[in-house]
């Protein structure tokens, strides 16, 4: 998927595959493992002749974003889905807390 | 002898200021485990008693208990329309009336359940796959996955293949033993299956967006939820360590947000109650747990709520 997002223009399924110098795949394995971004959305892909021209659906930055607006729960719907550490508190909660953890807070347990 | 419709909705309509009761008391801070069973057994109770009262009303009197007398009566409308050909009586319709909005209920209960399952899982799936593609491991967070975003965000996606996800923009504002205390946190969520404890108030929130009542309920279970990771994470970590974690991650700002005085006024009112406040405060200076007697009347409660309304739906009478 690095790949597809790192060129700018569509790739075969061979030229995706001699980019990944570093891994020895066989070119069955980049076939398979693009057939099946394809068909999970990820990428998109045209006839050309007897390849498939592949291309990333969404810039990587585009999948970040909606990663987090879910994790940060500012879609909207609320959904079971994840579970967060901390919501996101106020400026005026945060001061009050902070202030909470410098005077009062003893050690706690340890 | 009381009758079982009368116990029903007492139950039905009694479990209503229980609840408004339960989201505004101080003890569950001390038991979050005991009061999250009580809550279960709440909606739960609730939602057989009221099944069952619009039964009960809908049952023929004849009948040996509800569900039976509830068979009776369709039974009886059914042979009064079909076999004989004349109309059922006033007080026939009435029955069939109530039995029909008894299934109604039964059925949209059950929906809601399913629907949000459904896009529960649909969720997860799409965040593992979205995780699969463009989080990768660091050495400074060992089992968890880290995405690249300068916002500061910890969370676990539940599930048979879980994980845990901490953005690069928590992974700079946290320290070593900070971030340990989060993992101790996010672990105990999915070692526990919180998710699932959670999963039947989310459905209601999702149905019923418009019901206070619903909406603080799930607030409620959802803070419990929290406290109960958090105190799993204090009983490995310092619970200083998981404070100021808290503290960093909740007050971190989401980045291209400017930190106005008026966008921060805004928020403040509009954002509510985040809670953090409440999971610091027990943990800095914690509280001890319900007594013994008090966590047996907890469970009895919990119990009763189940049982006493289950029980007077299949019992004959």
């Amino acid at each position: 998927m690095d790949v597809l997002w790192e060129s700018e223009t569509q790739l075969t399924v061979r030229q995706v595959g001699s980019k990944l110098t570093d891994r020895d795949l066989a070119h069955t394995t980049v076939m398979t493992v693009l057939d099946r971004l394809a068909k999970k959305g990820f990428a998109r892909r045209e006839r050309d002749g007897r390849a498939w021209l592949y291309r990333a659906a969404a810039s990587r930055e585009a999948y970040v974003t909606e990663l987090m607006l879910f994790a940060l729960d500012q879609t909207g719907d609320r959904s079971a889905a994840l579970a967060s550490f901390a919501r996101r508190v106020s400026g005026n909660e945060a001061r009050v807390l902070r202030r909470a953890l410098e005077t009062g807070g003893d050690p706690a347990r340890s | 002898m009381l009758s079982p419709v009368l116990v029903l909705a007492a139950v039905a309509v009694g479990l209503v200021p229980v609840a408004a009761g339960l989201a505004t008391a101080r003890w569950p801070c001390r038991s979050p485990g005991a009061a999250i069973m009580l809550w279960q057994a709440m909606g739960l109770g609730w939602g057989v008693a009221g099944i069952g009262t619009l039964a009960a009303l809908g049952a023929d009197p004849g009948g040996p208990g509800v569900a039976a007398g509830a068979f009776t009566a369709l039974d009886k409308a059914v042979r009064d329309v079909a076999g004989e050909a004349r109309s059922p009586g006033i007080v026939a319709l009435m029955r069939l009336l109530c039995l029909g909005a008894s299934a109604a209920l039964l059925v949209l209960l059950c929906w809601v359940l399913i629907a949000s399952t459904g896009a529960m899982l649909r969720d997860r799936r799409r965040q593992r796959a979205l995780l699969s593609l463009l989080a990768h491991g660091d050495p400074k967070v060992p089992g968890a996955l880290v995405v690249d975003h300068p916002a500061a965000a910890a969370y676990c996606v539940p599930g048979l293949r879980s994980r845990i996800v901490i953005s690069a923009g928590a992974l700079d504002l946290l320290d070593q033993a900070e971030l340990a205390a989060v993992l101790a946190h996010e672990r105990a969520h999915l070692r526990e299956r919180h998710d699932l404890v959670l999963l039947p108030f989310t459905a209601l929130a999702r149905a019923f967006p418009w019901s206070v009542l619903v909406q603080r309920s799930y607030a409620s279970v959802a803070l419990l939820v929290e406290m109960l990771a958090d105190d799993h994470a204090a009983r490995q970590r310092p619970a200083r360590e998981l404070v100021t974690a808290l503290i960093r991650v909740g007050a971190a700002g989401t980045p291209g947000t400017p930190a106005g005085t008026l966008a921060v006024a805004d928020e403040d009112a509009a954002m509510g109650d985040s809670g953090v406040s409440a999971r610091v405060e027990r943990l800095l200076t914690p509280s001890p747990g319900l007594s013994v007697p008090a966590r047996v009347l907890v469970c009895g409660a919990a119990a009763a709520l189940v049982v006493v309304p289950a029980a007077l739906l299949v019992m004959p009478l």
